[in-house]
């Protein structure tokens, strides 16, 4: 947790803390999740230090404040997981800690926070504001919290976000007993900056965002460091070969377009970076159909179909260069929620594969169960994807909420 | 006696009235209904839902539901959910339309995500219980057609009895049959027919309050499936009107911050 603490910029903290305890009665509601996860590996670990499988436990408590009449709020969020296995999984992080105070024509959001931008399922681009916590999960969906002062101008012609971001995050990623990482450990602690500031450079982003009848659409523009870096070859302490993680000042315009239509919906996100390597352009695209109340059941049956590309074909660090996934999203509409998303990612050039499958359900009010699967299969050793054949896994978590 | 009063009293003053079809006497009602129920601006209130399976086995919801009157629209709604816990913080702003499909969008607390959702599963079950999305979305005159079958009087109470059938062609019912008190306009007794037009499902509204001494609320709402043999509760409490409640609390900023 030390080095957590540190990494947060203390005085952000302070400012936050600050103004709540000034400001509000302190008259908060604690909620949150504690979980307990399994990992089952089913080949052997194809790199030395690795285990078969691992457990691992995670906290998220979570408080909540609002004053006011709900124009002032406050909340902090701190998660913790302790890992058998993955020292470098075993982390903690300020996920939330943030005051927002609202009024009519804008909002001021200050502190540790989330942001999502975005609407493709299969990959998000255009969503760059927050670091990807890599060991939580490899499909980067859980993320850093990102101290941030934002503006929020609320407008008839839609809304404007302002941005400054102080205090970088380095990405996470698996340690040398963890598995689901390259054949080279990835040494964070070498991790190289464009920007002489290094990590204490100033981000700046500003996003447009508004919705017109069937259309939602953000158009947004980064410029910063970069939070997908550059894994470079390199060499630890002792001489052994590691990967360093080099993070590039870019320029990174987004653009989300979604369109709604009966039962369809119609996604697209867009970018264009500068500042890491050539300048390239990036597209996810598909839609989402849902099959209403399937064969006169309450169920529904979404179906999910979407296009990834990349100009930088082969040579782009991610594996979505020209790649289709294809889904189905069942919703049981019962009483305990039961879901179910299983969908397959196809390399159109190499026809590497990569099986997905999460399903949750809940037990009782306060458990739910959910367990993910994933299979690799037939990618090239060019694709980044190659390194996680052997780690094919399955994955089960009861989670206690409070 | 009240009934032949009432008769003979729309005979000597309102003749045009007696030349009504059940058609456009169904939709007179239903207007009259809508109009007592106008002028409200906003409210707000916390609900209970317990779930009953055909074993009787139990299980419970905890929300809160915010409201916005619109002029010559459909209302705005906000609605925070707190349990289940594991939903907890998630929240759903929907924008009815008088006409054609309303505007949803979903708020996901984990991934901090705001999405889009098509509002055409409006016949699927709310949280898994015994109300669709349809049956608890704002009611609005131009979303069904009726008919006045009959005046009966219904758990003491002389009501109207008519039929009314949805526009919507993706509605989970083919018809209708509301119980609508004559004193107050207020629904009384609801049963639905499935799109076979069998049998489905009867909604009871008990324990009406009178609020700002006109707008009428029930507490609770009954939700009996005669199909399955399950059945939903909803209790209303902390109903609130005219907090002041604007656009800017019914956007996709404030969905954002509702928990």
């Amino acid at each position: 947790m030390a080095g957590v603490v540190t990494r947060v910029k203390a005085t952000w903290l302070m400012a936050v803390m600050l103004a709540w305890g000034g400001l509000a009665p302190a008259q908060g509601q604690w909620s949150g999740q504690l979980a307990t996860e399994a990992r089952l590996f089913a080949a052997s670990p194809a790199h030395p230090g690795q285990g078969a499988g691992s457990l691992s436990l995670a906290l998220q408590p979570e408080y909540y404040h609002s004053w006011d009449e709900g124009r002032q709020s406050f909340l902090f969020a701190p998660f913790l997981r302790l890992d058998s296995r993955d020292a470098e999984r075993s982390h903690g992080d300020i996920r939330e800690l943030t005051w927002i105070r609202a009024s009519r024509d804008w909002e001021l959001r200050l502190g540790i926070r989330k942001v999502f931008w975005g609407v493709t399922e299969s990959q998000h681009l255009v969503d760059i504001l927050n670091q990807t916590d890599l060991v939580e999960n490899p499909d980067g969906e859980d993320k850093l919290g990102q101290p941030m002062v934002n503006l929020a101008l609320v407008r008839e012609w839609g809304t404007l976000d302002l941005f400054l971001l102080p205090g970088f995050r380095e990405r996470t990623f698996p340690g040398i007993e963890g598995r689901l990482r390259p054949a080279l450990v990835v040494d964070t602690e070498q991790a190289v900056y464009e920007s002489a500031r290094e990590e204490r450079r100033i981000d700046a982003a500003l996003r447009w965002s508004h919705y017109i009848g069937p259309w939602d659409l953000g158009l947004s523009h980064f410029h910063g460091t970069s939070r997908e870096p550059r894994l470079l070859p390199g060499v630890d302490g002792d001489g052994k070969p590691v990967l360093v993680p080099r993070y590039d000042v870019i320029h990174q315009t987004g653009l989300a377009l979604q369109r709604i239509a009966g039962d369809w919906l119609w996604k697209l996100e867009l970018i264009r970076r500068s500042g890491q390597g050539d300048t390239f352009t990036a597209a996810v695209g598909g839609f989402e159909y849902t099959l209403v109340g399937l064969r006169e059941s309450v169920m529904d049956l979404g179906l999910l179909l979407e296009y990834s590309f990349d100009d930088r074909k082969d040579a782009a660090p991610n594996p979505f260069e020209n790649d289709l996934f294809l889904g189905t999203r069942w919703v049981f509409n019962d009483v305990d929620g039961t879901e179910i998303l299983a969908g397959l990612f196809l390399d159109l050039d190499h026809h590497g594969r990569l099986y997905n499958l999460e399903a949750s359900r809940r037990i009782g009010n306060a458990w739910r169960l959910s367990a993910e699967l994933r299979v690799w299969q037939a990618f090239p050793v060019t694709d980044p994807l190659h390194a996680f054949q052997a780690d094919d896994h399955l994955l089960v978590e009861l989670a206690r909420y409070f | 006696m009240r009934t032949i009063s009432l008769v003979l009293l729309l005979s000597l003053f309102m003749p045009i009235a007696l030349a009504e079809t059940p058609e456009e006497r169904g939709l007179a009602i239903a207007r009259e209904a809508d109009r007592r129920d106008q002028g409200w601006g906003d409210s707000s209130a916390s609900m209970a839902m317990i779930l009953r399976n055909s074993q009787g086995d139990e299980s419970h919801r905890q929300l809160r539901v915010r409201n916005l009157e619109v002029e010559g629209d459909g209302d705005k709604t906000l609605t925070i959910f707190d349990e289940p816990l594991d939903v907890k913080g998630t929240a759903l702003l929907t924008f009815s339309h008088k006409t054609g499909p309303d505007d949803q969008w979903l708020y996901l607390p984990s991934l901090a995500r705001v999405k889009r959702i098509s509002s055409r599963n409006k016949s699927g079950p709310f949280m898994g219980s015994e109300f669709a999305y349809e049956d608890i979305s704002s009611d609005e005159v131009e979303k069904y057609t009726y008919r006045y079958l009959r005046d009966e009087v219904y758990e003491g109470m002389d009501c109207f009895v008519m039929e009314r059938y949805p526009v919507d062609p993706h509605s989970g019912y083919t018809r209708q049959l509301v119980w609508i008190d004559q004193a107050e306009y207020r629904p009384q007794q609801v049963i639905f027919y499935d799109r076979k037009d069998a049998l489905l499902k009867t909604l009871r509204f008990r324990d009406y309050r009178q609020y700002l001494d006109q707008y009428w609320r029930a507490d609770r709402f009954l939700m009996e499936n005669h199909q399955t043999g399950k059945s939903t509760e909803l209790h209303w409490s902390d109903q609130q009107f005219r907090q002041g409640l604007t656009d800017r609390d019914f956007d996709q900023n404030s969905l954002r911050r509702a928990r």
